[in-house]
């Protein structure tokens, strides 16, 4: 336990967090850069699990053990992402969302 | 010492996580998303779990952005500069995520957190994989196996997505 921090402290931190990466995901055009506000999103979920399990059931290692899996999947998460990404770039010359409606219709 | 510490990295990361998404350089925003993902680990360091601040500095600020990075390069020109977002458009999603942000905030402040002085568990290495590979109670031997088929089925997809095809050009 960080010493004189409480949990509503750390929270405050990730919620700020989880929202810039909500705006991020909202706002940007280019796919790589959403992708990064997902990465914003997914970092502060993992937080909130590692001070739930340090303040509330520091004699458990759930949150620990579930925060370590997160992150596993979030490194498959994005190597897939960016070759989705990658590709879309050689078949449609740009990885602006805009462009990217062929699927449509 | 260690409040003055907590507010430094909440501040790096507050910051920084505000000039990922604002940032209109797409490669200096990866480096800001770095600081970010660099103060995650030091949250970890300073709640003392040492093995999931390594894990977070190998996988997320070692992997991810080096990958990140790469595509990147491989998609835009160093000094090309993204769009400014439409302006009314930003202004409603700040607008909505304050809003999303406020309700949170109320609601964690009014939950009543029951913190535990309970002794804590061994969080070394060893006990962290003694507990990985256990069968027992409290063994997380089935998420690791799963999450192990989860990674190869992941790496043959990215290959064959970013493969060149040659059927069909």
């Amino acid at each position: 336990m960080i010493e004189g921090i409480g949990v509503f402290d750390i929270l405050v931190v990730s919620t700020a967090m989880f929202f810039i990466g909500i705006y991020g995901f909202l706002v940007r055009k280019n796919l790589i850069t959403i992708l990064m506000s997902v990465e914003l999103v997914l970092n502060a979920v993992n937080i909130n699990f590692v001070v739930f399990n340090k303040y509330l059931y520091p004699d458990l290692l759930q949150g620990y053990m579930f925060s370590l899996f997160a992150i596993g999947i979030a490194a498959a998460e994005a190597a897939v992402a960016i070759a989705i990404i990658l590709n879309v770039y050689r078949q449609m010359k740009g990885i602006d969302v805009e462009h990217v409606d062929t699927m449509k219709y | 010492m260690e409040r003055i510490l907590f507010y430094l990295i909440a501040a790096v990361i507050i910051v920084f996580s505000v000039l990922t998404v604002t940032s209109r350089r797409i490669l200096r925003a990866a480096v800001y998303l770095l600081f970010v993902l660099m103060a995650t680990a030091g949250f970890y360091f300073m709640l003392n779990y040492n093995f999931l601040g390594a894990v977070q500095l190998t996988v997320y600020s070692g992997g991810i952005v080096v990958l990140i990075v790469f595509a990147v390069l491989l998609t835009a020109h160093m000094d090309h500069k993204l769009d400014p977002p439409d302006r009314l458009k930003a202004l409603a999603v700040g607008l909505l995520s304050l809003f999303g942000m406020g309700i949170t905030l109320y609601a964690l402040r009014s939950f009543p957190w029951a913190v535990t002085a309970l002794p804590e568990g061994a969080y070394d290495i060893e006990a962290i994989g003694m507990r990985l590979l256990s069968y027992g109670d409290k063994g997380y031997v089935l998420p690791f196996e799963v999450i192990s088929v989860l990674l190869l089925a992941a790496m043959v997809a990215a290959i064959i997505i970013a493969k060149k095809s040659t059927s069909n050009d």
